[in-house]
């Protein structure tokens, strides 16, 4: 079984993000970076799938060359290769371009059953990019996966659960598929020492336009349509109401309020 | 000169403070309430190859450098200092003798399962009345026939609930410290046992023993070097074990220096955080600096070690700076804190106890600067 993960590089989550406000871009400089926390659940997957059916798990990002470290990590927690797509032509890619570009790439690694991304990325948080990339690659999508129940290799099947907000969903499809996954679907493992040296000696090849068989008109900022007409950060949500008396008294009270705004109906 | 760490030595530090982070934070302040031995902690480290991080692979080992070792070394500080000993000993002053000093037989058996946890090791030099004095240690072992017969006590022993001891003990009473030989023992050996130490101030949650040994009979292939070797054994091991006590220091110190940060950005006094008072500020410029001048200090060391070249001065100068500074660190620390750094609701206070043991053991500061002085000077302090 071949899979692909799809990750991608962004600020920690722990970091104080700033916004450029006139390019309408975030301010990477000085800012940690982390591989975003939903890729990390579809590394793992990825790589539990390979030791429950074999086979082999390959990494791609695109990103500037720093992205390489988040390669690295996936490599570290048990993807066997790894691939960067970095080179300015793809800077400025908006989420059609970057699934594109993303497409070309596992095309060019073959015949793949399976290619898995995290829901969304905690940066742009558009969740656009997997089901894009299934469009463009001509594969079944299952998005919000929260577990792989099963896969049948021979008869080209996968059957997984997905969280809907109304409850879980079960899933069957054919292969080769994209899947989208949550973080109930697993607890990502730290690496251990011997497989982070493995790691880093691994080479991680960089593509560039000229390694993809495409279209360069389709690549970064002029294959991007999207058009950041501002980007400001929401006002702080505003502090909830504190009921307070004895508990029958608050009861009622928040049943009333629940059913004022219809959140329940009595 | 390149103070930047390379890729796989970000990326083990990474692992190493996420795993801190994660799986000891939580629990260590209850392991040190309740003076237990962390052995799942213990067993998720060998699981992670954290024991094997400097051995070299042909050995199960990761292979990785001397300043590696350090990383780990000060994020596992930064976080417990009892787990952090616990690796020292383990790796620093058993794994490293046992690679350097071992026949090639010792090492196959020893150092694989070493390095991945499987057994726990420990260092048995000290006895109840020989520290600093080495050469007077009262520990004796008699060749008879294929084996050595040792007798003694040895006290303050980290890691006392260990598989495997090194032993040291006077195989020719008459030659002083070139009268030490060392043993590579089994604790199951009959005659041994050991004896729990309770009631320490700090590295609560490590286990410290009185080992006894009563006619425990050790085959003569376990000698490790050669007989009357013991010396140079224990002061090689010692000059490994300091570089990472040094490199835990400034992980806890820079523990303290990160909740006290977090405290002083939010507790408020005279109308605003109490960061921003200038005195606090002196607090915080002061134990910057301290720390970075300990972690360069390790690193110059480490650098050195990765060299191979012997640097038992630069050993003992980074272990002194670095086990007094962190002392200040905790002072300053619990001195932000005001009252709740006075109580263990913060792990400062635990910093604090913790940080005590390390101007003592794996010599004392005064011994290091006897080792520091009277090799620059060439004339000996020691009798």
């Amino acid at each position: 079984m071949r899979i692909v993960v799809c990750i991608k590089q962004v600020p920690s989550t722990e970091a104080k993000v700033q916004m450029d406000p006139v390019k309408g871009t975030l301010i990477r400089e000085g800012v940690e970076s982390v591989v975003n926390p939903f890729d990390e659940y579809a590394i793992e997957e990825g790589v539990r799938l390979k030791e429950r059916y074999g086979g082999e798990v390959i990494a791609v990002s695109m990103g500037p060359p720093q992205a390489k470290d988040a390669l690295r990590q996936a490599l570290a927690m048990g993807a066997d290769k790894a691939a960067l797509l970095s080179d300015r032509a793809f800077a400025g890619s908006d989420t059609l371009a970057t699934a594109y570009t993303l497409s070309l790439a596992i095309k060019k690694l073959g015949e793949i059953d399976l290619v898995i991304c995290g829901k969304q990325a905690t940066d742009g948080d558009t969740a656009q990019v997997g089901p894009g990339l299934a469009q463009r690659l001509g594969f079944r999508q299952l998005t919000y996966v929260c577990k792989v129940r099963e896969i049948n290799l021979e008869g080209k099947k996968i059957v997984v659960e997905r969280l809907l907000d109304e409850g879980v969903q079960v899933a069957e499809t054919t292969l080769p598929a994209l899947m989208t996954v949550v973080k109930d679907i697993n607890q990502p493992r730290l690496p251990n020492v011997i497989s982070i040296r493995r790691a880093a000696r691994t080479e991680i090849p960089i593509w560039g336009p000229q390694d993809l068989n495409g279209d360069q008109a389709k690549f970064g900022f002029d294959g991007s349509p999207t058009q950041v007409v501002r980007i400001f950060t929401p006002p702080p949500r505003a502090g909830g109401q504190i009921l307070e008396g004895e508990v029958p008294e608050v009861v009622s009270k928040l049943l009333d309020a629940l059913s004022s705004q219809q959140v329940i109906s009595i | 000169m390149d103070f930047d760490l390379n890729e796989e030595q970000q990326m083990i530090k990474k692992m190493v403070a996420d795993f801190a982070d994660k799986e000891i934070a939580p629990v260590a302040a209850q392991y040190d309430q309740e003076e237990k031995f962390p052995e799942e902690i213990v067993k998720k480290m060998g699981a992670l190859g954290i024991f094997g991080t400097v051995i070299p692979e042909e050995y199960g080992g990761g292979g990785f450098d001397y300043i590696s070792h350090a990383l780990v070394a000060e994020e596992l500080g930064r976080v417990d200092s009892s787990v952090r000993g616990i690796y020292s000993v383990q790796i620093s002053l058993v794994t490293l003798s046992i690679l350097r000093w071992g026949t090639e037989d010792q090492k196959r058996m020893y150092v694989p399962r070493l390095a991945s946890g499987e057994i726990l090791g420990c260092f048995g030099l000290t006895e109840p009345n020989s520290g600093s004095d080495v050469a007077s240690m009262q520990a004796s072992a008699v060749l008879d026939g294929d084996s050595y017969v040792l007798n003694g006590n040895k006290m303050w022993i980290s890691n006392g609930c260990a598989d495997v001891a090194l032993i040291f003990a006077k195989t020719d009473k008459s030659a002083g410290h070139r009268g030490i030989t060392a043993f590579i023992v089994d604790t199951k050996t009959p005659g041994f046992s050991s004896r729990d130490i309770h009631g320490k101030l700090g590295l609560r949650a490590s286990s410290t023993a009185e080992l006894i040994l009563e006619d425990v009979r050790v085959p003569k292939e376990n000698v490790l070097g050669n007989p009357g070797d013991g010396f140079k054994v224990a002061m090689s091991a010692l000059d490994n074990g300091r570089y990472t006590v040094a490199a835990g220091c400034v992980g806890t110190a820079q523990g303290c220096y990160d909740v006290a940060k977090k405290y002083a950005l939010e507790r408020v006094q005279f109308g605003k955080p109490i960061a921003g008072h200038q005195l606090i500020q002196e607090h915080f410029a002061e134990m910057a600096i301290n720390i970075d001048a300990g972690r360069f200090l390790v690193y110059r060391a480490g650098h050195l070690k990765n060299k191979g070249v012997r640097c038992t001065r630069e050993v003992s100068m980074a272990k002194l700076f670095c086990s007094e500074m962190v002392n200040q660190v905790a002072y300053r620390a619990i001195q932000i804190f005001g009252g709740y750094g006075f109580s263990n609701e913060f792990p400062v206070e635990r910093f604090y106890r913790d940080a005590r043991i390390n101007t003592l053991y794996e010599g004392t500061s005064e011994i290091q600067k006897l080792i520091i002085a009277s090799g620059d000077l060439g004339v000996s302090a020691f009798v």
